[in-house]
């Protein structure tokens, strides 16, 4: 249990610790930095969407004016991929190409422009292949497989999965529905290009300066892919100008200017255009779903059956997780008694997609939340009432083996529905306004590595010197988040000292203790645990010298301000750098260290290791629109959201991810989308890789938030803490599908509710039709018969039962 | 940088160019294709410019020319002959940082930090012409500068801060910007409601024999 000690940093708001480099522009992002000599690189990238290479020559181009090496697939043949299971990416690609964007060749000279100008003189000689541009075709038999690994085709990933008797909870309920929902892929849009900055120097060794949330990952691939020993190559995560889960892949630009620098013994630098952001994507992953549900009249779940399919890009990326992710999450915020969940992922000639904030979640999640307020109209409930009656319990196991520890969901959604006065206006606004309601819940951390191994997944080490100065080493990496600033505050606080005091040195493979990175809303949990263990060992080493001195017994020692102290006569003690100089004098050069590893997973069936994670964030929102029944044109004026946030570490860097959340995902449910078409010559184009044409919300169309954060403290969080960086987003896409059902009496079910899709629906229902917008159908997939697994209530234990139990009557 | 350009003329002889740069008077010579944004930040190394697209759209890379903001991605350095241009690097003075730059730094109006210099750039202009903007001014002069992370909440609450702070007014952070709304801000952990059920308790328990690590509150040393 977590202390009732009032905390004096913990818990409130405070100036990030970044924040005056920050505000001065002083941060140094990855392509802030220049070295002497230094070459720069750009990448030659494919035109077509899918070919076989058949000659590359660059005999032009390593001529031409500044150019000094230029670097193809043959250099680089080693494989690579952010997971073990999907090692399918080359740094440039030696043979086929498989998306506009995939990069051929790379160039490095002594100016950007004399790179530039180089890439014309490459020529690359192609054999077009049919390309493959949506899930219905990349569910079709395939004359030739984007890639030779994956189930069958171009299906990447297929899995079926079963917790409990579905047949007999659909069997039990008074009504069951049937509907599809498709949410379109979109992009992180982080205003920071990639950057990377090579320098392989004269004693062999290797040091890349990169924008990446995932600095061990990368570290990893660059050893693989160089024939590196990993001791000789150190990866610094520069700061990341926006994340959101970009950045948490391992990049070809990144490998490509490693290599570039060990040939030319040279620094090597690359920034991607705009344009090459949007090809290198890993953003949402557009899928299509089917969701069955079989509720009691009351709104009780009884049986829930999702179907998903994914459109995966041309690689696998995050994608095997990204597929199980669209079914782990549906059962830790209502109870799902019974649940089955059949995933598949297809490969098409598009960039890849891969984790964006939320990863894999907020399509179930809008799915789920949009059919709950369907069923809760249908059966003449209320949509808020029907969620907060029927909560999964805290401190319990879902069907699929989740395990949910603190849980304030309900708290959540009295906030919402008091605040935005949902009982009094929601359904009685006059026509053309609406209120809509959703929930969600995200992981703090997943609970596995993504390479298996039994090491801890964040460590930190801790350094006080004699001057008092404390400094703290860590793999975590500052993404805008305030990583940084979490790991000050805790060791501030168990220390007495100021944040502003102490010195970190984060997100350096040489030098901090590995984190797995930002991703997974992980790093205050796990990084937080590792800090304060590190914190309280130093703490316990200076206590038992400042007690000694002070001929006291050290638990009377006591931290703050500044001063290490008698807590029963505080003027008695000395200042902290005092107490270091004393604790140094006893037990030597004072340093300590901490670790932490989430508890394993409940579920011991294939796939349990996507889901689990130490603790559960929970978020509900309310949104109001407006909107015009002509057009289709809707604004939103306000949005309430509560998140249980479990403590608070810094109240302001909270709300400021709560806030950061809700806009993302608004932007998401309003207008961005990833969208292609298909041109002339059959190649799969992006519509508009460019800022101005993708559209996301600017200052104008923001709305109103208003925030309530809510604290129940989960038992494995630091002090409590759970996650806030990615639950806030998820309950708004289906919250404003709702509202705008509340206003005009229409569905849309897609993600963007864009106002031409709204006024496709209002004509339908003038019509007469489906008052609708969505998916027709939902295409059939060749998902295998699902393992089956006994939910916790039913007496399983976790593991899949050997012969699989046949659907009978199931959908197929 | 990024470039992606049209193929430049064969002629790349220099120019020299003389502007006055955060109020330093500075000569500098540059390929005459050069944007405002490549020659901070690559002949004068001024990085605290920033750039998102090198295409006049995210705003990112705003700086101030003789007062007015510009997107210096769109402005070549030669136009820049004899003018005055201000950049982030030139907000903060002896005295310390801009009200702007300490109200979004205490507001947390700076995550990533990436856009912030361009923000900054253009509330200061907007300030300057109207001290006493409203919400919807803010907004509207804001409105070609992108900000990925806060959702713009906090932007907004910090340009009304410094605001009032450069009116003179002894202003604060508003409670529910730092907390929310309905916040117990005593910093005193509520207690953990229920107990722990039994298939979660056995299941920390196998936790720890398999090398989990227990959850490990924060002890209290001093009692």
């Amino acid at each position: 249990m977590s202390s009732r000690r009032p905390t004096r940093i913990v818990g409130r708001p405070f100036t990030r610790v970044d924040g005056a480099a920050k505000v001065t522009g002083q941060t140094k992002f990855a392509d802030d930095l220049a070295l002497p000599r230094m070459l720069h690189c750009k990448l030659l990238r494919a035109k077509v969407a899918h070919a076989r290479i058949l000659a590359i020559d660059v005999s032009k181009a390593l001529a031409a004016p500044g150019v000094v090496a230029v670097a193809t697939g043959r250099d680089l043949p080693v494989p690579f991929g952010i997971l073990p299971v999907s090692q399918d990416e080359h740094a440039l690609c030696p043979d086929r190409v498989r998306y506009v964007g995939d990069p051929v060749a790379a160039i490095a000279a002594t100016s950007e422009d004399a790179a530039f100008d180089a890439l014309d003189l490459v020529r690359v000689e192609y054999e077009p292949l049919p390309p493959v541009g949506t899930i219905e075709e990349g569910l079709a038999p395939a004359a030739v497989p984007i890639h030779d690994h994956g189930d069958q085709g171009n299906i990447h990933k297929l899995v079926a999965m079963q917790f409990g008797d579905v047949d007999e909870g659909f069997a039990r309920a008074d009504r069951v529905y049937d509907n599809t929902y498709f949410y379109e892929g979109n992009t992180h849009l982080a205003l920071e290009q990639h950057a990377s900055v090579a320098d392989f120097g004269p004693d062999g060794k290797l040091t890349l300066w990169s924008s990446t949330q995932t600095p061990h990952y990368v570290h990893r691939a660059l050893a693989k892919v160089l024939g590196m020993p990993a001791s000789r190559i150190r990866v610094i995560a520069t700061p990341n100008g926006g994340g959101f889960g970009g950045k948490s892949d391992v990049f070809n630009h990144e490998i490509v200017v490693a290599h570039l620098s060990r040939v030319t013994g040279r620094p090597v630098k690359i920034c991607l255009t705009r344009e090459e952001v949007f090809y290198c994507h890993r953003g949402r992953h557009p899928t299509l779903m089917r969701v069955r549900t079989g509720v009691k009249k009351d709104g009780a779940i009884t049986a829930l059956h999702f179907q998903t399919a994914l459109d995966g890009g041309g690689y696998g990326s995050y994608g095997v997780a990204s597929t199980y992710y669209t079914g782990a999450l549906q059962t830790v915020t209502y109870r799902v008694p019974t649940y089955r969940f059949e995933g598949a992922r297809v490969f098409t000639n598009k960039p890849p997609c891969g984790p964006k904030r939320g990863h894999g979640t907020p399509q179930p999640r809008f799915a789920l939340e949009a059919e709950l307020d369907r069923i809760a109209c249908d059966l003449g409930l209320d949509p808020a009432a029907i969620r907060r009656e029927h909560l999964q319990p805290a401190n319990s196991l879902t069907a699929n083996y989740l395990r949910v520890g603190s849980m304030g969901l309900g708290a959540c959604i009295d906030k919402v529905v008091a605040a935005s006065g949902w009982k009094k206006r929601r359904g009685k606004l006059p026509f053309g306004r609406g209120l809509g309601i959703a929930c969600s819940s995200y992981l703090t951390g997943a609970g596995l590595p993504i390479y298996w191994n039994q090491m801890p997944q964040s460590g930190v080490q801790l350094k006080v010197d004699r001057g008092g100065g404390v400094t703290v080493f860590c793999g975590s990496t500052e993404i805008g988040q305030g990583s940084d600033t979490i790991l000050a505050a805790i060791v501030a606080e168990i220390l007495g000292i100021d944040p502003l005091d102490i010195r970190l040195v984060t997100g350096d493979t040489d030098l901090t203790p590995v984190d797995l990175g930002s991703y997974s809303s992980r790093v205050t949990l796990m990084t937080g645990n590792a800090a304060i263990q590190a914190a309280e060992r130093a703490r316990e080493l200076i206590a038992g010298a400042v007690a000694k001195k002070l001929e006291l017994p050290p638990e009377r020692i006591g931290f703050a301000e500044g001063r290490v102290f008698d807590v029963e006569n505080p003027e008695k003690g000395m200042t902290f750098p005092e107490a270091a100089v004393a604790g140094e004098s006893l037990h030597g050069t004072l340093g300590t260290v901490g670790h932490y590893r989430p508890p394993p997973s409940a579920g011991r069936y294939r796939g349990a290791g996507v889901g689990p994670s130490p603790a559960y964030s929970y978020s509900a929102a309310v949104v109001e629109v407006e909107v015009d029944p002509e057009t289709g044109i809707y604004a939103v004026p306000k949005i309430w959201i509560a998140h249980d946030v479990g403590k608070c570490i810094n109240a302001a860097l909270v709300m400021g991810q709560v806030e950061g959340s809700v806009y993302m995902g608004l932007g998401e449910a309003m207008m961005e989308e990833m969208a292609y078409r298909t041109d002339a010559n059959r190649n799969v184009v992006h519509k508009f890789p460019s800022v101005l044409e993708y559209k996301s919300p600017t200052t104008l169309e923001m709305p109103e938030v208003e925030t309530f954060l809510v604290e129940d403290p989960d038992p494995n969080g630091p002090y409590g803490a759970k996650e806030v960086g990615q639950g806030p987003l998820l309950p708004i896409p289906p919250a404003v599908a709702n509202a705008v059902y509340d206003a005009v009496g229409v569905r849309v079910d897609e993600v963007p509710v864009t106002p031409e899709k709204v006024r496709r629906a209002l004509k339908a229902k003038a019509q007469g039709k489906p008052a609708r917008v969505g998916p027709e159908r939902f295409p059939a997939v060749p998902y295998p018969e699902p393992i089956h697994v006994r939910t916790p209530e039913e007496g399983g234990d976790g593991k899949a039962e050997d012969a699989p139990v046949t659907a009978a009557g199931g959908v197929r | 940088m990024a470039r992606r350009r049209e193929k430049l003329p064969p002629d790349r002889s220099k120019a020299l160019v003389a502007m006055t740069v955060n109020g330093e008077r500075v000569e500098a010579p540059f390929e005459p294709h050069k944007t405002m944004l490549e020659v901070l930040r690559e002949d004068l190394a001024l990085t605290g410019t920033k750039h998102g697209c090198e295409l006049g759209e995210c705003g990112t890379c705003a700086v101030l020319l003789d007062g007015k903001p510009v997107l210096s991605c769109l402005v070549l350095g030669l136009e820049c002959e004899g003018r005055s241009v201000e950049t982030v690097e030139g907000m903060a003075g002896p005295e310390g940082l801009h009200p702007l730059q300490k109200a979004f730094a205490d507001l947390g109006a700076a995550q990533c930090g990436y856009c912030t210099p361009g923000f900054l750039l253009t509330a200061k202009a907007l300030l300057e012409e109207n001290p006493r903007p409203t919400l919807p001014e803010i907004r509207q002069a804001l409105a070609g500068n992108l900000c990925r992370c806060t959702g713009y909440v906090k932007i907004f609450e910090a340009v009304e801060l410094a605001a009032a702070w450069l009116r003179g007014e002894a202003a604060e952070p508003r409670k529910e910007s730092l907390y929310g709304y309905d916040f117990d801000e005593s910093g005193l952990l509520p207690s953990h409601p229920g107990p722990v059920g039994a298939v979660l308790a056995a299941a920390r328990e196998a936790a720890v024999d398999e090398g989990g690590d227990k959850p490990r509150p924060y002890r209290a040393k001093a009692r």
